[in-house]
């Protein structure tokens, strides 16, 4: 309750931009429901002019009409800048919110947002961000206007007969209890529905996800008899749940029925000892159905907010999460960077847990070769997080051209790597933006003589469009070895003096392959370089190997002076590349 | 959707009563106005109190048959649409089963997947709503009318002329907004896309310093969204003040031409608030039709999408009879000039394939990612028919085959190692259903997994989670590969399925399965040199082509690609 409370704060300080079209919404609210109350008390007094035969009243029934006429006009016109209002306000916010939520995303440190699953994430942005719009929407106009409903009527009941709202106000009740009597019978069914439907799904994608296998083993029959099973299963407890749970529509109606015929037989005494006149009742009728209507909607806007507050929560979560350690008001800008990398006494752990490198000293060279090792899963990418900063090192210091990595901009430091990863990423755009990336205003030579310089130009010449050809999300129709072939065009548009590469593993055809050690030979030339390796002749010709074991680093030194060493690296040398 | 309907033949007597007590209660909704015209004109006029209470138990009375027409229908809508939905996905289940691998590919798992589950139920909760209101709310709107005219012919023509007036407005509006909305959803999903890329990559944007330059165009995107958003929702914030402004127009008519009326005699005040009740419902079921009328638009979406399944019929015939007589030749296989274009791709896969496998012989077959190794032995089992040449097995086409006699004699391993939730043993009787404990431990033993078996809890019952999450990648290569093995196959294929074993593991399972009795013959796809090397023929594959065949030995001297492959794993300086 109390964090609920929190919630609508937050809410509320993001409506309070807006306040104007909440006033404007709240007027105009009001106004709606007073004027379409006060129209039924005008038929009715139209209908009392309307006696019978000669009996009629024209100059007094055309002054009603008129009076009608304008407010229809004024009710509509109300009604429809609130719904205006109401628009603007929703959207705007919505707007607001997932600008925000995107900023905040740009600067999240990695580590949130290698903890989260993307869809997780994403469905906050998109799918609470949406819940939350139409809750709000829905709360705004049905609770809001609901409320002031109920109220009206009541006080407009009250005014011209107690006893007739008595019938209207203790029978009412009884289509909540019916409703709530109904919803609480077809839990269970519902739940063992969608348990059900669970388990049907769950086959669906065992069997149909994986159709071949089935057809391999010629197991259709088997298949198809153990979703029979399920399905008439399913049959039945759909069919229960969607007929116990359809009842509730008819028996509220019936309840409304009794309002109605309650309404209409006191009513009609009252109006045979003169207690109110015919115009009257049929207001009151009116009254009667309306009455109900708001009722029923209500308790659907109050769990529909209460979700809409939760999805609130579950954004503010994102947009107050920590962001990343900000830079330091007197950060440098590294410029003319020689490429020297010196590591002193770092330690580093994803969780205080479990410690993977503890007191870990290297001092790179410019233009030095530093190969890191491994078995799979070692935790090569750690080396990469902490030099490119996507994390920071819990205790000692990276130096590069002797400046603490800390001590320097983000974006300096960064600028001066080149990365190429072996998951590769491009974005949804041409091949050309997607080249560009480092340096947006290369030019066509510049671009070409990249692609060149990486082996991609011949593959991107072929293709329909060329360099403009539009790639889709994830590279799209692109081969595995022609997006890494791209990623390596990225960073050789701008070469930076420090490299970070992640050397293809088996996925990627033997010829690709060499294209891209070729690629990155020509890269490495002159530039101080980290290279995840799984080539022999890369690690041989490195002037430091990184052994890693566990996201500890356990050895290092060059190719034979690990040999001499005969630990693991040597073992694993021997494992995989000696025959 | 018409196709469809099929399923729904089994519920004859529901689909037709479900309507039918719908108009039933409906009807009976109609005559409470008259009902109340009576009290008015009636009772009050002549202050007849035990009259009033006569039609206030006519009312509730009114009220109690239209509750049980209601439930009734509620109940055989429930049941047809429910039974169609069953008959329906019994149907598409089967054949999506039926289909071969070419339409499986084109189609994709995940579209038959979401075919199967949403959009059959998007179908049934149409169904089930057509029988509720379809008939219903239209029998309400003409009913009304006709009550209508049954007052007072002169008043109801007013209703006349407002029922088309506000299904204009209403439809009107929805036609308009419906396009828009669906533009609207391709502005959310440019801005889910944005999200999810700078998630995905987060790292190069940050390496790139791209994040002001993403901000800004996230926000276009947002804006551009939010506009469509405004656009739309005042266009459609403008049905309801739209018919208000028509229904009460028409209520202002119906009081003054009633006025006129009752002056002249012609009908009373009571049939005056009759009239005026019976617009009032008009209004209230026309909403409700617009509402049902985009619940029927999404369901006929989904139930095109369906039927376009059903309409993809699979591309390969099987003999129904088993092939006659066993020919006695020494070929296990035999690829004669065979070529391989898949369904929608321009060029050929596989191009004049054509080589000779004598029974119980190893065969490796090398290659870069898309050479066509998987492809080449895909055509094997009839995964996939040669657009030219043939594939024969012990000397005859393997379209001459019937289907379960194919793929009992070949055993396949695919790529992807898939097990399915159930036990170890449940995974293993795939293989062969009535296989002896013996015959899945010989198995178990062979694919080198009867250790790990063994130390499970519960051995051959030990759980494996929905596919096979709870083994590891190695663990679960092992029990496919004992899977196929427990069949028996003369054939046995192994398509890059030893990849999560260690070397010494590879090699075991590589001696193992040269033991194993009788001749059977192997096919082993890999990326290793090593786990073929000791083939009895190597089949080396580039872009499709066939480029050599033959021993290790003759390969290295002769075949440049193999070359290619074997030094960049075995580096010439150390291998010599």
């Amino acid at each position: 309750m109390k964090g609920q409370r929190k919630t609508l704060g937050k809410v509320l300080r993001y409506i309070k931009k807006y306040w104007f079209y909440l006033a404007v919404s709240i007027v105009m609210a009001s106004v709606t429901v007073a004027l379409t109350l006060y129209l039924p008390i005008l038929t009715g007094k139209v209908i009392d002019l309307v006696i019978g035969v000669g009996q009629v009243d024209f100059a007094g029934v055309f002054g009603i009409l008129r009076q009608m006429a304008v407010i229809i006009v004024l009710t509509a016109a109300a009604q429809w800048i609130m719904n205006v209002c109401n628009n603007k306000m929703t959207y705007r916010i919505v707007q607001d919110i997932r600008n925000e939520a995107f900023q905040r995303i740009e600067i999240l440190p990695l580590k949130y947002i290698d903890a989260h699953s993307y869809g997780e994430v994403v469905s906050r942005v998109i799918a609470d961000v949406d819940q939350f719009a139409d809750g709000l929407l829905m709360g705004f106009t049905q609770f809001f206007t609901g409320v002031i409903t109920i109220l009206g009527t009541l006080g407009f009941m009250l005014s011209v007969n107690v006893a007739i709202t008595g019938v209207v106000v203790l029978v009412t009740p009884l289509s909540f209890f019916v409703a709530g009597f109904i919803a609480k019978k077809t839990f269970t069914m519902f739940k063992l529905q969608s348990e059900t439907r669970g388990e049907q799904t769950a086959l669906i994608e065992e069997m149909i996800g994986n159709q071949k296998v089935v057809q391999a083993f010629s197991h259709e029959d088997e298949a198809l008899e153990e979703f029979d099973e399920i399905n008439e299963r399913l049959q039945d407890c759909s069919l229960r749940a969607i007929f116990f749970s359809s009842i509730t529509n008819p028996s509220t109606r019936f309840v409304n029925n009794l309002v109605y015929a309650g309404v209409a037989v006191t009513g009609a005494v009252y109006a045979i000892r003169g207690g109110i006149s015919v115009g009257q009742l049929s207001c009151f009728l009116t009254y009667a159905n309306q009455y109900t209507k708001p009722f029923n909607e209500i308790s659907g806007v109050v769990t529909e907010l209460q979700n809409a507050l939760a999805c609130a929560a579950r954004i503010f979560d994102l947009i107050e999460e920590e962001p990343q350690v900000p830079e330091q008001a007197d950060a440098k800008v590294l410029h003319d960077v020689e490429g020297r990398v010196d590591l002193s006494h770092v330690a580093f752990s994803y969780v205080p847990e479990k410690q993977l490198i503890t007191d870990f000293n290297l001092s790179v060279q410019p233009g030095q070769r530093v190969a890191i090792v491994g078995p799979t899963g070692c935790g090569k990418t750690t080396v990469i997080n902490l030099l490119m900063r996507f994390y920071d090192v819990n205790e000692g210091k990276i130096c590069v051209d002797s400046a603490d990595i800390r001590e320097v901009t983000r974006k300096s430091l960064r600028s001066n790597y080149g990365m190429v990863l072996q998951e590769t990423w491009l974005k949804v755009g041409t091949i050309r933006e997607n080249i560009v990336m480092g340096k947006p205003d290369a030019t066509e030579e510049e671009i070409i003589a990249a692609a060149k310089a990486s082996h991609a130009h011949s593959f991107i010449k072929r293709l329909p469009q060329g360099y403009d050809t539009p790639i889709g999300e994830d590279g799209g129709s692109l081969s595995q070895g022609q997006k890494q072939l791209l990623c390596i065009t990225r960073v050789m548009l701008c070469l930076p003096p420090m490299l970070i590469l992640d050397e293809a593993t088996s996925s990627i055809d033997t010829r690709t392959e060499i294209r891209i050690q070729k690629a990155f030979a020509t890269m490495m030339q002159g530039r101080t370089s980290f290279i995840v390796a799984h080539r022999l002749s890369t690690i041989r010709e490195a002037d430091v190997i990184l052994v890693m074991k566990d996201g500890n680093i356990i050895e290092q030194g060059n190719h034979e002076t690990l040999l001499e060493k005969k630990g693991f690296y040597a073992n694993l040398y021997e494992s995989q590349f000696a025959s | 959707m018409g196709k469809l309907l099929v399923y729904l033949k089994h519920y004859k007597k529901e689909t037709v009563c479900a309507p039918l007590f719908k108009m039933l209660e409906a009807t009976f909704e109609l005559f409470v106005p008259l009902v109340m015209a009576a009290i008015i004109d009636t009772g009050i006029k002549e202050g007849d109190v035990s009259y009033v209470l006569k039609m206030g138990l006519l009312l509730i009375a009114l009220g109690l048959i239209g509750l049980v027409c209601s439930i009734t229908a509620q109940y055989f809508a429930a049941k047809a649409a429910v039974g169609f939905s069953t008959g329906l996905k019994h149907a598409l289940f089967s054949h999506i089963q039926s289909l071969s691998f070419t339409e499986i590919d084109t189609l994709g798992t995940s579209t038959m997947i979401t075919r199967m589950t949403s959009d059959v139920n998007q179908v049934q909760n149409g169904v089930n709503m057509v029988l509720r209101l379809f008939l219903r709310s239209p029998f309400i709107v003409f009913g009304a009318m006709i009550m209508a005219f049954t007052i007072d012919v002169k008043a109801a023509m007013i209703f006349v002329v407002t029922i088309p007036l506000l299904s204009i407005v209403v439809f009107g509006i929805m036609m308009i907004t419906m396009p828009m909305y669906r533009k609207v959803q391709a502005g959310l999903d440019q801005v889910l896309g944005a999200t999810r890329e700078n998630l995905t990559g987060a790292r190069v944007i940050r390496a790139f310093n791209k994040e002001e330059e993403e901000i800004e165009q996230f926000g276009i995107k947002n804006a551009a969204l939010t506009e469509l958003q405004l656009f739309v929702g005042k266009i459609s914030a403008l049905t309801n003040p739209v018919t208000y402004i028509i229904i009460n127009a028409a209520t202002i008519f119906l009081l003054y031409t009633g006025a006129v009326r009752v002056d002249e005699g012609t009908i009373t005040q009571g049939e005056v608030v009759a009239l005026v009740n019976y617009m009032s419902q008009i209004l209230i079921e026309l909403v409700k039709l617009a509402n049902l009328i985009i619940t029927i638009t999404k369901a006929l979406a989904c139930a095109n999408r369906i039927e376009s399944i059903f309409e993809m019929q699979s591309s390969m015939a099987w003999e129904q009879e088993a092939a006659d007589g066993k020919q006695d030749i020494p070929y296990a296989v035999d690829f004669d000039h065979v070529h391989l274009a898949y369904a929608g791709a321009g060029a050929e896969s596989l191009s004049d394939i054509d080589f000779k496998v004598k029974k119980g012989q190893t065969i490796g077959i090398i290659g870069g990612t898309g050479s066509g190794k998987s492809s080449l032995v895909n055509m094997i089992p009839r995964f996939y028919d040669a657009t030219q040449g043939a594939v024969r097995i012990d000397g005859k086409d393997v379209r001459s085959y019937s289907m379960e006699e194919l793929r009992q004699k070949v055993g396949v391993v695919l790529q992807k190692a898939v097990l399915f939730a159930g036990t170890i043993r449940e995974n293993l009787l795939w293989g062969k259903a009535d296989a002896t404990e013996e015959e899945l431990w010989q198995a178990l033993a062979t694919a080198q997994a009867k250790e790990f078996v063994e130390g499970k809890d519960g051995k051959l019952d030990a759980v494996v989670a929905q596919a096979g999450r709870n083994l590891s990648g190695g663990q679960r290569q092992r029990l496919t590969i004992a899977r196929a093995l427990v069949g028996n196959p003369e054939i046995l294929i192994l398509d890059d399925s030893a990849s999560a074993l260690d070397y010494a593991t590879d090699a075991a399972l590589r001696k193992a399965l040269r033991e194993l009795p009788g001749e059977t013959t192997v096919f082993i796809v890999s990326q290793r040199a090593s786990s073929i090397q000791h083939a009895d023929q190597i089949i080396v594959l580039d872009d499709g082509l066939m480029v050599g065949c033959g021993t290790h030995e003759e390969l290295l001297r002769d075949c440049e690609v193999y070359q290619e492959i074997y030094y960049s794993q075995y580096p010439k300086t150390e291998s010599v």
